[in-house]
């Protein structure tokens, strides 16, 4: 490592004739426009920050790993040795469902994120590239409905669902999920700025149609943006409660649903509930883990739009 | 369609040789007219419509129930006029319940944002392994808030929880999470803040990495510290961020439903009503005593009372706050006489 501290002797033969190669050097432009180096200080923040986020985590698998008794006694920092007993007897709790939560909250997770992300390029691209009557205005009117709360259009799904016999089913909470008004939003904001109009104009003229412009243009353009909003959009699906906790029933709940049923058969054993918890938590964890920078990316890059 | 049908035919007649014949509009034109005009119609369409069903006609059908009597059984209702609103606003515990949820909001809102603000400004410095911080600030956003919601519901337990064990191990007493209305609001407002600090930190750090760096210069070479620079600088560019955050934790704040459901295994906001939510009464009204009429009252009341909070949190941040850049130090009439002055000065100078 000494090497790469002390400046070689090529590197001091090489930079002779450059006017202040010093300040050239990699690195040291970042130094200049973002500040020195900060102090350990700044790392012990971001430290506490970073395990303050992690150890609620730590404590549920070290309580899920011990017994009924575990919370009572005093908290050591070793997990205990029965997580798998009680992960089994969550998975086997004939109550709770949870393979069937596992499945339902999976597929009904991917096909909302595809369908929105589909329904919101197609949508997107429309107002953000074409012209057309009532454009504008329209998109004007997609965003403002983000304000409204889902829980206005709960007694009239409810009923529609009952109706149509649906309740209970997870086409119940698909079909209602299908579409996003803030996919809508973010599509066409990044649409807006990736595709120059000249691009468009281009393969106009050379005698692509209005869907072969799409395709070739609008969709290679739009993908980045399109991964992110299937992820938000499938954390969003997953995490989702009040709805599916209305319309569906026990026998065929979503992951969050069976942690409720979890917790209302389980009260007195906390051991079992927060295993049940750790274990719902790990796809999250797992797809956290492998796209946790697009997720960051996704938020950074929509605040500076929004 | 006759402006198309027109066009080509006049297009050639401008050309000064008279001798090509004016061309009929082929099918692949007309289908390319078309093509152009409804295409944009045709991609909308797919949202549109879904939106229509799953999203318009259910907010506009709930404003229609909310006048009505629902009868379950005949799944229909027959009007009664304003009823239902007179009933959830003469009920204790629709009042119990926005005394609640605004206590909750506030101690979810004002923490998170100002923890939000700092954590950004440290993420905003030069630090190594930037990606790894950042998304360690993220991992919370990922749990499902009923999974926080049980997790902290063990961590506040009245008997046993974490936070009570430790105080009692410094010496004080345990806090009755579960029956004291301000500590429940604090328990589940740190639920709230837990899972959406880091997601509000990373929006506030995105914008502070968009403030022009020779603004923090030239602070530095008039001598204002870190502090300084932080409120003159840093927080009057947050400003548009700032207010879209306040908006969107606003919209979700005052809906909140999961977190106070799982506080306890009835999920019905407490024996007395410590913590019932706006959203957690809506679910009971509707789902535990079956009366669709009051729900959608009810719902609409949270719409209204989401607008309202809205408006005036874009109001108070407006004011707070400081603008965005440097105040104008003339006015525009000042300036225009200052010109006209000058311009004087110029000619009567070139006059001399």
């Amino acid at each position: 490592m000494s090497t790469l501290e002390t400046t070689p002797a090529t590197l001091t033969v090489a930079e002779e004739g450059i006017p202040n190669a010093k300040a050239r050097r990699r690195g040291s432009r970042t130094i200049k426009i973002r500040g020195a180096r900060p102090g350990w200080v700044t790392y012990g923040i971001l430290t506490v920050v970073f395990l303050t986020g992690v150890f609620p985590l730590y404590w549920s698998f070290i309580i899920g790993s011990g017994d009924a008794s575990s919370l009572r006694r005093p908290f050591s920092w070793v997990p205990g040795g029965n997580f798998w007993d009680n992960a089994m007897a969550v998975m086997n709790n004939e109550a709770v469902n949870f393979w069937p939560a596992l499945w339902n909250s999976i597929y009904s997770s991917f096909l909302i994120a595809a369908a929105v992300v589909i329904t919101s390029t197609l949508a997107g691209w429309a107002f953000a590239k074409l012209r057309f009557l009532g454009g504008p205005a329209l998109l004007v009117f997609v965003v403002a409905t983000m304000a409204v709360p889902q829980q206005l259009g709960v007694v009239p799904l409810y009923i529609l669902f009952s109706e149509l016999g649906w309740t209970g089913q997870i086409g119940a909470i698909i079909i209602p999920a299908l579409t996003s008004a803030f996919g809508v939003f973010w599509m066409t904001q990044y649409l807006r700025q990736a595709v120059p109009d000249e691009l468009i104009e281009a393969a106009r003229v050379d005698g692509a149609s209005m869907i072969r412009t799409f395709w070739t243009v609008g969709v290679t353009a739009a993908r980045p943006a399109a991964a992110m909003l299937f992820l938000f959009t499938f954390v969003g699906a997953w995490n989702n409660f009040f709805w599916p906790f209305i319309v569906l029933d026990r026998q065929n709940p979503t992951l969050p649903v069976a942690l409720s049923l979890l917790q209302s058969n389980y009260f007195v054993d906390y051991s079992i509930v927060l295993a049940g918890v750790i274990l719902a938590t790990i796809p999250l964890l797992l797809l956290f883990i492998f796209a946790g920078k697009q997720l960051v990316s996704g938020i950074m890059a929509g605040a500076v739009k929004g | 369609m006759t402006t198309t049908a027109t066009r080509p035919a006049t297009r050639p007649t401008k050309k000064d040789d008279g001798t090509r014949q004016p061309r009929v509009i082929s099918f692949s034109q007309k289908l390319s007219k078309w093509d152009l005009k409804f295409s944009p119609y045709l991609y909308i369409s797919p949202f549109f419509i879904m939106f229509a069903i799953v999203g318009l006609f259910p907010i506009g059908y709930t404003a229609v129930i909310s006048f009505m009597d629902w009868d379950l059984v005949r799944n229909s209702g027959e009007f009664i006029g304003i009823d239902q609103y007179v009933w959830i606003l003469t009920q204790p515990h629709f009042w119990t319940a926005l005394r609640n949820t605004f206590s909750i909001f506030l101690l979810s809102s004002v923490p998170q944002l100002i923890l939000a603000i700092f954590i950004a400004a440290v993420l905003d410095r030069n630090i190594r392994a930037r990606t790894f911080w950042r998304m360690s600030v993220l991992l919370p956003f990922v749990v499902a808030p009923v999974a926080v919601g049980l997790i902290f519901t063990a961590i506040f337990a009245d008997n046993f929880g974490l936070v009570n064990t430790w105080l009692n191990g410094i010496g004080i007493d345990g806090i009755p999470w579960h029956k004291d209305p301000l500590a429940s609001h604090v328990a589940i407002a740190t639920m709230v803040n837990y899972r959406w600090t880091g997601y509000n930190t990373l929006i506030l750090l995105a914008a502070m990495q968009a403030v022009n760096r020779d603004f923090y210069e030239a602070a530095t070479v008039d001598g204002a510290g870190p502090v300084r620079q932080f409120f003159s600088i840093t927080l009057p560019s947050l400003k548009p961020t700032l207010i879209f955050v306040i908006i969107t934790s606003t919209i979700g704040g005052l809906q909140i439903f999961d977190e106070p459901r799982v506080f306890d295994q009835f999920g019905r906001g407490g024996a007395g009503q410590q913590w019932l939510t706006i959203a957690l009464y809506l679910y009971d009204i509707g789902w535990g005593q079956w009366n669709f009429g009051r729900a959608a009252a009810m719902a609409w009341i949270l719409f209204v009372i989401i607008l309202l909070i809205g408006l005036i949190n874009l109001f108070i941040t407006r004011t707070l706050v400081r603008d965005e850049g440097l105040h104008r130090e003339l006015t525009k009439r000042q300036a225009r006489a200052l010109g006209k002055a000058a311009k004087k000065n110029v000619k009567e100078e070139a006059s001399r």
